[in-house]
């Protein structure tokens, strides 16, 4: 069962607080458009290639509340054009559902569209409505091989299923993500599990192949991680284009 | 009407010089796309081919090809001069060869003969010897200088003074050649002549402005015997679209035979063009390709236009920049726009003859311009690095429908106005100086009002403003004055008839002063009110240094605490300057540009309390410091965009760089988010930006292999250069700047 939540509504001010890894506000890779893009702090998953291995710890980052939020989205309006809007991405943005409830409803409520960048490896009594809260999700399919999903996030991959349910009943609008890393999951067998796998959820509106780089390497050393994927190079962009090619968006 | 105007809409612009009326009365505004556009010619690639090659040789060189120290430069000094002999379209050179530069003495025989050394040539005894008996620009304004100014320039709170060499930022109406002809155009002025000569008040000012137009006259007439030598006769209007380029292009080129100016704008011609090429297409005189190989060799000869300078100059205005920028686009009163074919082809010769700093593209944005064309600019800026963007919605208001760029950012309206341009006062020096009572922290010397220092802190931020404003108020006070000598020297000494000819008789003044150091100032403002700043002192005394505690807000962060800093600074300091009076009722402008002087300026000033070294650049114009702006382009926009441009009319000038990965994954993505940050960014009010897209990783290569990148255009503050013609110290400042990156 999942608890009631308060909806946020003009005038009202709630207490709530979040907490941020950091913001981004200029964000062209995060779903269509312009967007800020807000990282949320805390993530239950530990993949292997993360990019933001300092968004992991629930209690780093800063503290956020809505009035930062709402203000900074604000600030980015002229920006957004037909397309664009808010991004909340991570860390895992679903830890902070109930925060997020709050922050997407006044967001909507000022005409500015959300999108959560999730990667199905947490759910709770608030994802439903995180899910129904938000314009579009950019879920992140790590691998379409429990076994190897695993190995990839350190997590189990039913809470990946619970997610895709809940976006299929509400019929969330999609993009899907899938991170092509060298000898990981760049055959055409993967791809076309991949395509298997996305058959069985309804409103992909675009499968977006993204490339694995090393860029994010020395923050790993700085923060004394060891970098399991050491000595892997870059995706190549030449083979990405050839993947991307199998690729099948499935029909609504 | 005259023959030539057959087919043109007529109107008051018949009866006398309205060059605006003209186009408005006759341009055809262009919704399409780039379809039409036609590539180079095999002429255009022959042409192109040859200037890449002297180009190469140019480089080569050092950077300067050929000097002829032989003769002093004046409209007919030099015969006709071409690219390949025979294969010129449009014709006309500076001299009588490609890149070949003469020398320009009456700014200043000073300097004139430094560089004339420096390239290992001689000045002739003749040529020298007459300047026992001719006074420079440069000497008038050393015999009208003071103690004090001498000081507060060479000490570096006022740089860059156009007090030794030609002042530029004067923008002829060059179109005024093509409509009318030179032979209406001496009428017109022997007509003013008249007038002005006969009034009941001889005042100094009459009798100054009867000799100007009077050598204005003489300098139209030169003007035609020029065009004679290549071929043309110019007394009658232009008759199409290849002789409105060619009239147009003559006119301009006088200005750049005469004058050696800081910067040397063409205007607003490519609509005007336009007009004659809708005529001739729809009349079959010419075709898409001709017209389009018209306008590509018109751009040549902008490419290979060159000014003799000093290292010293070199310095300060990096990249061996001529300004000849272009306005293109915009929106008229009538709510027409004024894109047009013809602004396309002017942006397609960066497609045709391949990226280049010089003409300086400027795309005079609104909310209002076609969205193809929209597309197109931003698909331009993504593929070349070779255009700026100006607000035309915040500059229309007040300089109207037909206004062009002097230099960089500064609008001035087509044929009626002039500008007195000079110099930027260093922010954060003064910022130092009022810290430490009047004492230069770089060399000890007592400069400006004197007081106590401040104590051993944390300092008070009530007590920082108030002195930062003592000394603002001083350094106003002589930067006005010192202004004044200038232009009035410069008038008196060095009268650019050539340009002036192609403009009222009468015409309105701005005067155009500058900041540097801008986000220094307001970043160590903000670490004084913010975090505590205690001052350390040398052994005399002296504050050197700062110890800066805890966090502070940094401009470029959209953070309304430090940005409201940044704001409040420049309203003071035009508030200053307006204080004190003008030479001929100029009006009083401010700009936050620094062109690539932010790294000279950053050399003559000591540590900040904001954590900036001794020596190190600024960041350039009203970007935020170098890496500072934290969160993202959006931000670092939105702080700049909120210094009002009425305040700063002479333009704000911010400078951008990103990563085309940032911009989006695919081509189309890419354009379609370079035009939704433009129209971001302008919607808040800002005023200008330059646009590179490309990865640090490019530029750090290009440093280390220059020969690997010949053509590699990047835009700096306002103009663009080719990276390879910047000294190692402005390449590495150009590297050091934030590159917006996708996380």
């Amino acid at each position: 069962m999942r608890a009631p939540y308060i909806v946020f509504r003009k005038g009202e001010r709630t207490e709530m607080k979040g907490r941020l890894h950091s913001i981004e506000t200029f964000g062209a890779v995060d779903g269509p458009g312009i967007r800020t893009v807000f990282f949320m702090q805390g993530c239950p998953a530990r993949c292997l290639y993360c990019h933001n291995p300092d968004s992991w710890k629930c209690d780093g980052g800063r503290e956020t509340d809505l009035e930062e939020i709402l203000y900074r989205a604000e600030r980015g309006r002229p920006y957004y054009g037909d397309k664009g809007g808010v991004t909340f991405s991570g860390g895992e943005p679903l830890m902070q559902g109930q925060f997020l409830i709050e922050a997407m409803t006044a967001l909507k409520e000022r005409g500015i569209q959300s999108a959560l960048d999730i990667s199905g490896t947490y759910v709770d009594e608030y994802t439903r409505d995180a899910l129904a809260a938000c314009d579009l999700v950019l879920l992140d399919i790590k691998h379409p091989d429990p076994e190897r999903f695993e190995i990839i996030t350190g997590c189990k991959q039913d809470t990946l299923f619970e997610v895709i349910d809940m976006m299929n009943e509400l019929e969330k609008p999609c993009w899907i993500r899938h991170v092509v890393v060298p000898d990981i999951n760049d055959t055409e067998e993967d791809i076309e599990a991949l395509n298997q796998f996305i058959s069985k959820i309804r409103n992909i509106q675009k499968v977006e192949l993204l490339a694995y780089h090393t860029m994010a390497v020395n923050k790993y050393g700085k923060l004394g991680i060891v970098y399991r994927l050491k000595g892997v190079p870059p995706m190549d962009k030449g083979r990405l284009d050839e993947l991307k090619k199998l690729v099948r968006v499935p029909e609504k | 009407m005259r023959k030539e105007w057959e087919g043109f809409v007529p109107g008051r612009w018949t009866e006398q010089i309205d060059v605006e009326e003209f186009i408005n009365l006759n341009y055809h505004p262009y919704d399409g796309d780039d379809s039409f556009l036609a590539g180079p010619t095999e002429r255009t690639k022959e042409c192109y081919a040859r200037v890449q090659e002297l180009l190469v040789e140019e480089r080569k060189a050092g950077g300067t090809l050929k000097v002829d120290a032989s003769r002093i430069m004046r409209v007919n000094a030099f015969g006709p001069g071409y690219i390949v002999p025979g294969k010129d379209v449009i014709v006309g050179l500076q001299t009588d060869e490609p890149l070949k530069r003469g020398i320009c003495p009456f700014g200043g025989i000073k300097m004139v003969r430094e560089e004339v050394a420096e390239y290992g040539e001689k000045l002739p005894e003749e040529i020298d010897r007459m300047f026992d008996y001719i006074t420079t620009h440069n000497d008038g304004v050393f015999k009208a200088y003071s103690k004090e100014m001498k000081q507060v320039r060479h000490l570096g709170y006022i740089t860059g003074l156009p007090d030794a060499y030609g002042r530029g930022r004067i923008i002829g109406d060059y179109r005024r050649a093509a409509l009318y002809g030179i032979d209406y155009l001496i009428a017109e002025k022997q007509k003013d002549h008249e007038m002005i000569a006969s009034r009941h008040v001889m005042n100094e000012e009459n009798i100054r402005t009867a000799e100007e137009v009077f050598n204005q006259i003489k300098s139209l007439k030169e003007i035609k015997k020029m065009a004679e030598a290549y071929g043309y006769d110019i007394s009658g209007p232009a008759k199409d679209v290849k002789e409105a380029i060619q009239w147009t292009y003559f006119a301009y080129l006088a200005g750049i035979k005469e004058e050696n100016g800081a910067a040397m704008s063409m205007g607003r011609t490519s609509t005007f063009i336009d007009i004659y090429a809708e005529r001739d297409l729809a009349n079959g005189v010419y075709t898409e390709e001709e017209i389009q190989e018209f306008v590509d060799d018109f751009i040549l000869k902008q490419r290979v236009a060159r000014h003799l300078r000093t290292n010293e100059y070199n310095e300060l205005f990096g990249g061996d920049p001529m300004w000849i920028t272009e306005g293109i686009g915009g929106v008229g009163l009538d709510g027409r726009h004024k894109v047009t074919k013809n602004s396309y082809r002017v942006l397609q010769t960066l497609y045709n003859l391949g990226p280049a700093p010089e003409p300086n593209l400027t795309v005079l944005w609104s909310k209002d311009l076609p969205e193809p064309f929209k597309k197109f600019c931003a698909q331009v800026s993504i593929d070349t690095d070779s255009i700026q963007y100006e607000n035309d919605d915040k500059m229309r208001p007040s300089y109207g429908e037909d206004y062009s760029i002097a230099c960089c950012v500064s609008a001035i309206q087509m044929g009626q106005q002039m500008q007195f341009f000079g110099a930027r006062c260093n922010l954060a020096k003064i910022l130092l100086l009022g810290l430490n009572g009047g004492i230069d922290e770089r060399t000890g010397e007592h400069v400006g009002p004197q007081m106590e220092p401040v104590g051993d802190g944390p300092i008070d931020y009530e007590d920082a403003w108030k002195r930062f404003n003592i000394y603002l108020e001083w350094l106003c006070e002589l930067y006005v004055n010192i202004m004044n000598i200038i232009h009035f020297m410069h008038d008196k000494y060095d009268f650019e008839a050539a340009q002036m000819a192609f403009l009222n008789s009468e015409v309105k003044r701005l005067m155009a002063f500058g900041v540097a150091g801008f986000s220094v100032a307001a970043d160590s403002l903000s670490a004084i009110k913010y975090a505590k700043v205690y001052p350390i002192r040398d052994e005399n005394g002296v504050i050197v240094d700062y110890r800066t505690e805890g966090d502070f807000p940094k401009y470029g962060n959209d953070d309304d605490r430090v940005d409201e800093i940044a704001v409040a600074i420049s309203e003071r300091t035009i508030e200053e300057l307006r204080k004190h009076p003008t030479y001929r009722n100029s009006v009083h402008t401010l700009s936050v540009l620094t062109i690539t002087s932010n790294v000279m300026y950053g050399k003559k000033t000591g540590n900040t309390p904001d954590g900036r070294r001794a020596g190190t650049p600024f960041a350039p114009g009203a970007n935020p410091m170098h890496e500072r702006d934290s969160h993202g382009a959006v931000a670092s926009l939105n702080s700049v965009s909120k210094i009002d441009w009425n305040t700063c009319q002479d333009g704000v000038s911010n400078t951008f760089s990103i990563t085309p990965e940032a911009l989006g994954k695919e081509r189309g993505e890419r354009i379609e988010t370079m035009v939704g940050l433009l129209n971001g960014y302008f919607d808040r009010g800002a005023h200008h930006l330059n646009v590179n897209v490309l990865n640090r990783s490019l530029l750090e290569d290009a440093y280390e292999n220059p020969e690997k990148y010949p053509s590699l255009t990047v835009r700096v503050s306002g103009y663009a250069v080719r990276f390879n013609a910047l000294s190692k110290n402005h390449q590495k400042e150009v590297i050091a700047r934030t590159f917006h990156q996708s996380k």
